[in-house]
């Protein structure tokens, strides 16, 4: 164990932790872009940056160094708060001033820390980049006017989901993120994990929503994926009792990642075509009906054909789409109910 | 090559031949009864130099008309031909040089090699009128060696270019080439390389000034079952070229002396990051590797003895950022050039994640003499903290632009006007930029300050790999911090926010300060914003880029203060601030007036002319055309 | 699965057969990625150049239908350059003698031949297989939906045991679940032949244990498959079909007989989320409330219990399953009542051995794997540590057994049918969503460029393609992912239905799953 002082308080952590997982460890929360616990530390954004006393040259960030003994690191001092306000206004220079309409508002990292060191608006009045929005994607936009570079769409492109879709294009002020030879994110290899959507920090990555919402109007909910076998866990954020965007959670399973189904694929919990109501086919149409009548049809036919076939000629189809409870239901209603063993369901198919 | 008897016969065979081009040079190491033998019936050896200066001033048509001249006159067996690399006085190129008298000719021409053909190596006659002008001191002719550029020199990574021909190992061999490695791997421990690199003090010489030999020792120190060494050649300071005038004229010196590394760290595999903008330099290192794997200098079982080492070329893009360690060893594994954070530090995570040792042509060009001859020998040239030598890119402002080498320690002066040979027309000294684009500059006050690692860093400066502008006092300092600015502008990675985005607005505010625009709080502003990225940037591009700004803010403020209070550029550069004016000097000539490419020149024949500064774009045209120096900027 | 999906990681060789991992499960696709980015070595084995097959050590195309094949000469190779783990088949397996025999007559040559692949590329993956400290096989219906599945299974065994590559973390057989509760449905008992907790129908002890917690009388006699319903039902025998969450006129194979059988009913009860095609054949339909809109648990492939929320309300009128099946099991006469899924879960654990431990509370956070017998058991990282479920690990001799339906004269081309990224199963969930009906509309045909020279097809035409059970239109995509005798289609759309021409007589005789991987078809131009 390493033992260090942050902000005056003594703390004990293993050896080879950063700086910012010790402080983390005692609840002191240094401000960060460009890191994401599950990515090699890439250092880009320097909004994590705090003084560490001795320190040869300047300032360190705080997310790719590693903690030595008696280290003394002051993360909110002068200076290091007067680095972060440069850091922001160099950034907010370089931003569309644009918050009032950006579908990130209240979720966007770049607002938050603007507000928590007071950068109203940035101090440079020069040369801003000019891009077109990619809309080429079927899920999401990319605007790179908004993109402040930290490099977390890259890296989990290409070190957690291995796609290598994007990268940096171009160098100094004219970098930006791009697919390579500058085409359009539809004719790259993105396979729209929207991975990258997740954990935009800005709004330079935001899902092609079909609902108007703000984030502080929406509550998340855990739950599991409904799709393939894997299991991820997931967040779907919901107002009004609609599900209008679907966040990847860490879940063992799928380390914050998800699918493009996963992620962008939930529009038909909300679909108009739900089944709302019991359908009783008469005379080859569908009628509506109600669920007491819908059971006594249940009911009837269900004993008739018992008693005139045996519970042999019922089985029941149950579902590797619905829940353990279901499916234990289901089985135990064709077993103690109808009593015959004609439960099965699709696991082969 | 399987043995040292091996070499030592090869070098044998081969020192007679070179020895006619040592005698003048008084380069007597060998020792031995064959040091001064030359070989039988040849009379003179005609150096051309073949680096990328002369190259591009026709060196080689040069060489294939004399080529043919000594054809001509049946000259073949009694005089020799060699292509030699850089011999660092760019500014007297192309230049020959003929031994064993050591004649020193300059800016050669492929006209004038019929005469010197006819006149010195037919008749004996120098031909004086081709002559470099230095080279005459006292009505007397004096060797190369002894004009003033090369006199206060002391060329020990430079050793070998200009002296002998770099794509023949033999030449190489012939100076006590792979003797060094031959001892190391005979007589020497691993440790006890280290040991002696860490003695002699040596120092990077690409940056930031690490000691070398520790280094080598932590690279020596990772456990894995793989290690590299690597070579930054990625030169990319502007104006600086030592690394490539090595590998141009002294490529063995680099191979030998990765060769000893990788026995020290326990490497078997070397990689050059070399730029593809130097082609020269590539195809002679390639050569040169060649033919060490030829002779077996690089393969298997090196000397009969179970240390085996090869090399490779990687080719750069030219990236600035790719200079800067972690960024070369991202392009070197076919990644985009940016910089890595710092630990982990190469020499446990370099090149594919393996322990790497990282160090740059100059610096290993020195290693090979330093197990030569001893780190104490080393260790006895230089100053207390700074061993040995540096090679500087001399330029700007100064009559003998070029490479040189001197002993850590020479003042700044020495090398401006000794070996430099001053200011062009005597202009006033004003400043001198060292270290690259992110380096500082340094005023007049500091002329006497003795070059060092240290000492440069305290005038705000650095080492670097060498550059050294030379400022007079037309330069406008101001212009000066924009124009370096604009160079790390262009070539930030753009991976941090603090470089990427901050060295732009620097540049947009000095814009504006040159310009005319400036305010004084955007002095303060230029000031503040440069110490954060100082001190918050990523890497050392980032790190350093400000230090133009600050070092000239530091020793110039009254400049920049004099573009935004009188709006002025007391240099008379910042053509914004400039007004173009016609004394009564004006004979009526009329040649300004149609050089003016917007007519803003009127007045008659023979009278005084005037310019309308409504018109006048201020491109100096008018000036330039003047035959009575009547027209004045201000 | 035997191992955590984490576990990916840390295995230094990964086997992937019969799953395109990246695009049926693209997050354990990435993380056998992220492992390859690390070192880790792949072996691919697919009758398609899938994606990880451009990152494969080795890769073998393989004819549909034959990894038995190719696993026996891989084995074959083991055995002979004696790189199996002797102590642990000494320790820990019985039978190797036998199945030795089998395997010395598969030698690579014959097994190349039967395959279509280089025999020198099943020595490469024999090799790298065989000297992996940890090797993890990946597999999914490529190896399931045959014939001889269950053999194919045997045999994918039969490799791990043969190197030892059982019981140990980041190395075993990791059958990757096609859909979310797949491995749930099979733990609740929803197989005709056992109850919850794989607890068999035909054991007397059993019948009693369910007859006490149940307080019914139960049927000893095993169940119909699923296959199995939709063939009595075709032939009269099974009059009541009650269907809940599924598509069979979409998924099953031989649409044209699925679809009598449907119709042959006296009644067909559908109870869904939409109005699918299976339902359009119902009598009554029931509306289910989503998995946004209900509470209950999933079982994931690596047999962790996770908790799915309520979300939002259920639309409409419609009701959560189990409050539907609840309420039919009350009208017909049986009381019990739950609350809340929760509920469910307690009396689940109370029969289930391997639920034993689980309840809401403990799952929470994370989940839990399964076997986890007691309220204070962790759970199940990995199977088989130590020892077998069975006790020892049996060496089963299995024969390459052909397909059932070989590429012909009248049919030269076989037709093997899967997943793609964008769409999910029979599409009632996805096709709701725009961005991926953009990109996948339609359904297509994988067809190579040679075969589409020889049959003047170009890219994006419609064509004609029939079996012996039916013919469809659908559109070629020429790529050269397949060989030039093996097409390929996703079964998602039920226009132009792979299910039309699959094979749905051929079962595997255990298991009963039909043989929808291989069947031989025809290519025709429409003129």
């Amino acid at each position: 164990m390493i033992s260090l002082i942050i902000d005056g308080k003594q703390v004990q952590v293993e050896e080879g932790k950063t700086v910012l997982e010790a402080a983390k460890s005692i609840g002191i929360d240094i401000p960060t872009l460009c890191h994401d616990p599950r990515l090699k530390p890439h250092g880009s954004c320097r909004i994590c940056v705090v003084e560490i006393e001795g320190a040869k040259s300047g300032l360190t960030t705080s997310c790719t160094a590693p903690v030595s003994e008696g280290m003394n690191v002051s993360t909110e001092s002068e200076k290091v708060v007067n680095a972060r306000r440069d850091i922001l206004d160099l950034m907010l220079a370089n931003h569309p001033l644009d918050c009032m309409t950006c579908q990130q508002a209240g979720k966007c990292t770049l607002q938050d820390l603007c507000y928590k060191y007071d950068v109203k608006e940035s101090s440079f009045k020069g040369d801003k980049k000019k891009f077109e929005i990619d809309d080429s994607n079927n899920f999401y936009y990319s605007d790179q006017e908004k993109c402040i570079l930290c490099g977390k769409c890259v890296y989990v492109c290409s070190e957690l989901q291995c796609t290598n879709a994007i990268n940096f294009s171009e160098r100094g002020f004219d970098t930006h993120i791009a697919a390579p030879f500058e085409e359009k994110l539809e004719t790259s290899t993105c396979v729209s994990c929207g991975n990258c959507v997740s954990v935009c920090p800005v709004g330079a990555l935001v899902p092609k929503s079909k609902e108007k919402f703000r984030y502080w109007e929406t509550k998340p909910v855990r739950t599991t994926c409904s799709y393939c076998g894997v299991g991820c866990q997931m967040d779907l954020l919901v107002k009004y009792d609609k599900v209008v965007e679907v966040q990847p959670a860490m879940g063992p399973s799928n380390e914050g990642l998800l699918c493009v189904k996963g992620k962008f694929a939930f529009n038909f919990v909300n679909h108009p075509d739900r089944l709302k109501t019991p359908l009783l086919k008469k005379d080859g149409e569908f009628v509506e009906i109600t669920w007491d009548e819908a059971y006594n049809v249940i009911a009837e036919k269900m004993n008739s054909t018992k008693e005139n076939f045996g519970p042999d000629s019922i089985a029941g189809l149950t579902s590797a789409r619905c829940t353990n409870e279901e499916n234990y239901l289901m089985q135990k209603l064709m077993r103690a109910v109808i009593g015959t063993n004609n439960a099965d369901h699709c696991a082969r198919l | 090559m399987k043995s040292i008897a091996e070499l030592e016969k090869i070098q044998r065979e081969s020192l007679t031949k070179v020895n006619i081009r040592r005698i003048k040079q008084g380069k007597n190491t060998i020792g031995s009864e064959e040091s001064f033998n030359t070989e039988d019936g040849v009379r003179s050896h005609v150096l051309v130099c073949a680096g990328t200066g002369c190259t591009s001033s026709k060196s080689l048509e040069i060489l294939k008309k004399l080529e043919k001249e000594i054809e001509k006159y049946n000259l073949k067996d009694e005089i020799k031909i060699v292509k030699t690399g850089c011999f660092g006085f760019c500014e007297a190129g192309p230049i020959i040089v003929v031994y064993p008298e050591g004649t020193f000719y300059s800016h050669i021409k492929v006209e004038d090699v019929e005469k010197i053909t006819e006149e010195h190596l037919l008749n004996g006659n120098i031909v004086k009128d081709l002559l470099f002008k230095g080279s005459i001191k006292e009505d007397e002719i004096v060797p190369i060696n002894e004009v003033d550029f090369y006199k206060k020199q002391k060329r020990m990574a430079l050793r070998n270019c200009g002296l002998i021909n770099p794509e023949d190992v033999k030449e190489y061999i012939a100076l006590d080439g792979y003797k060094a490695l031959a001892k190391a791997l005979s007589e020497m421990t691993p440790e006890e390389v280290i040991e002696e690199v860490k003695n002699s003090g040596l120092r990077g010489r690409g940056g930031g000034g690490f000691p070398t030999g520790l280094k080598w020792g932590f690279t020596a120190n990772a456990v894995d079952d793989e290690k590299y060494v690597a070579c930054n050649a990625d030169e990319g300071d502007p104006g600086a070229f030592m690394d490539r005038s090595i590998l141009e004229g002294d490529p063995h010196s680099l191979i030998e002396a990765m060769a000893i590394a990788g026995y020290a760290v326990g490497a078997e595999l070397g990689y050059v990051y070399v730029r593809a903008e130097y082609p020269i330099a590539v195809e002679r290192l390639q050569i040169a590797i060649d033919q060490a794997r030829e002779i077996e200098l690089l393969g298997k079982n090196i000397f009969g003895t179970d240390f085996n080492f090869d090399m490779e070329i990687r080719l750069g893009a030219g990236a600035f950022v790719c200079g800067e360690e972690t960024a070369l060893i991202n392009s070197i594994e076919g990644k985009r050039g940016m910089p890595r954070p710092r630990p982990p530090f190469p020499a446990n995570k370099g090149i594919f994640n393996k322990p790497t040792l990282l160090n740059n042509v100059e610096t290993y060009a020195n290693v090979p003499e330093i197990i030569l001859k001893g780190a104490e020998w080393f260790a006895n040239i230089g100053t207390e903290r700074s061993k040995g030598t540096k090679v500087f890119a001399l330029g700007g402002k100064i009559n003998n632009t070029g490479l040189l080498e001197v002993p850590m320690g020479t003042t700044l002066r020495d090398v401006i006007y000794e070996v430099g040979g001053g200011i062009p027309k005597n202009k006033d000294f004003k400043a001198v930029q060292t270290g690259g684009p992110s380096g500082g500059c340094i005023p007049s006050d500091y002329l006497d300050t003795a070059i060092d690692y240290d000492n440069l860093i305290e005038l705000g400066s650095m080492m670097g790999s060498g550059g050294m502008i030379v400022m007079d006092e037309d330069n406008c300092m101001v212009d000066i911090a924009r124009f370096f600015l604009d160079f790390t502008v262009e070539e930030s990675c753009g991976k941090c926010t603090p470089c990427r985005e901050g060295t732009k607005r620097m540049l947009e505010l000095l814009d504006k300060i040159t310009s005319g625009e400036g305010e004084m709080e955007d002095i303060d502003k230029l000031e503040s914003l440069a110490n954060t990225i100082k001190s918050s940037s990523l890497c050392g591009l980032g790190q350093t880029a400000p230090n133009p700004v600050l070092s000239t803010l530091k020793y110039f403020r009254h400049e920049y203060e004099a573009h935004v209070k009188e709006k002025t550029c007391p240099a008379g550069n910042c053509q914004d601030l400039l007004t173009y004016f016609i004394t009564d000097g004006c004979k009526g000539c009329t040649l300004c007036a149609k050089a003016c490419p917007v007519n803003a020149i009127s007045g008659k024949t023979k009278t005084q002319h005037i310019i309308n500064t409504e018109i006048c774009i201020k491109c100096g045209a008018c000036m330039e055309k003047c035959p009575f120096d009547a027209i004045i900027k201000k | 699965m035997t191992n955590s999906i984490a576990e990916v990681k840390c295995a230094d060789t990964i086997f992937v057969t019969g799953s395109n991992t990246t695009e049926n499960h693209p997050v354990i696709g990435a993380q056998v990625k992220q492992a390859i980015k690390n070192g880790t070595k792949l072996i691919v084995a697919d009758p398609r150049e899938i994606e990880l097959a451009k990152y494969a050590d080795v890769f073998l195309q393989i004819t549909p239908g034959t990894n038995i094949a190719l696993f026996n000469g891989m084995m074959n190779v083991i055995v002979n350059e004696n790189l199996q783990d002797e102590e642990f088949i000494k320790e820990r397996t019985e039978d190797f003698e036998d199945f030795k025999k089998v395997v010395m007559e598969y030698t690579p040559e014959r097994c190349g031949e039967i395959c279509g692949v280089d025999p020198e590329d099943i020595r490469k993956a024999a090799r790298i297989y065989a000297k992996a400290n940890k090797a993890s096989i990946l597999y999914a219906m490529g190896i399931t939906q045959h014939s001889t599945g269950t053999e194919h299974v045997m045999s994918v065994s039969n490799l791990a045991i043969l190197c030892g590559n059982v019981g140990k973390e980041g190395t075993g057989v990791n059958p990757l679940r096609g859909q979310n509760n797949v491995q749930g449905a099979c733990d609740m008992g929803a197989l005709a032949t056992v109850f919850p907790g794989y607890q068999k129908v035909n054991n007397p002890d059993v019948i009693e244990k369910f007859e006490k917690a149940w307080q019914a009388k139960l049927s000893s006699s095993p169940g119909l498959t699923a296959s199995e319903m939709i063939q009595e039902a075709y032939d009269g025998n099974v009059k009541l079909m009650y269907i809940m969450g599924e598509n069979p006129m979409v998924s099953d194979p031989d649409t044209n007989h699925t679809r009598k059988a449907l119709e042959n009913l006296d009644f067909l009860l559908v109870q869904d989320i939409f109005l699918t095609e299976t339902a359009e054949f119902a009598d009554l339909v029931l509306p289910a409330a989503s998995f946004a809109e209900k509470e209950g648990t999933f079982t994931n492939t690596e047999r962790r219990i996770q908790i799915v929320r309520k979300v939002v309300q259920p639309r409409g009128n419609s009701k959560p399953d189990w409050v539907i099946i609840m309420e039919i099991m009350n009208r017909l006469g049986y009381d019990k009542t739950y609350n809340n899924p929760c509920e469910i879960m307690e009396e689940i654990a109370s029969v289930t051995p391997q639920y034993a431990g689980i309840d809401y509370g403990r799952i929470e956070e994370k989940g839990i794997q399964w076997p986890c017998p007691t309220k204070d058991h962790q759970g199940t990282k990995f199977l088989h540590e130590g020892k077998f479920a069975r006790g020892k690990g049996l060496f089963k001799a299995i024969e390459y057994t052909p397909a059932a339906e070989l590429a012909d004269e009248n049919y030269p081309l076989i037709l093997t049918t899967g997943r793609i990224l964008y769409q999910y199963h029979t599409r009632t969930m996805t096709n709701k969503t725009e961005g991926i009906n953009k990109i996948a509309p339609e359904s297509y045909i994988e067809i190579s460029p040679a075969l589409a020279e020889k049959l003047s097809i170009v890219d994006g035409e419609k064509i004609k393609v029939a079996s012996r059970r039916g013919e469809i239109e659908t559109k070629a995509k020429v790529t050269d992912i397949v060989t030039d005798n093996v097409v390929f289609m996703p079964f998602h759309w039920a226009e132009g239905a792979a299910n039309v021409l699959t094979n749905g007589a051929a079962l595997d005789k255990k298991s009963k799953t039909p043989e929808l991987k291989v069947c031989a078809v025809k290519v025709e131009k429409i003129s």
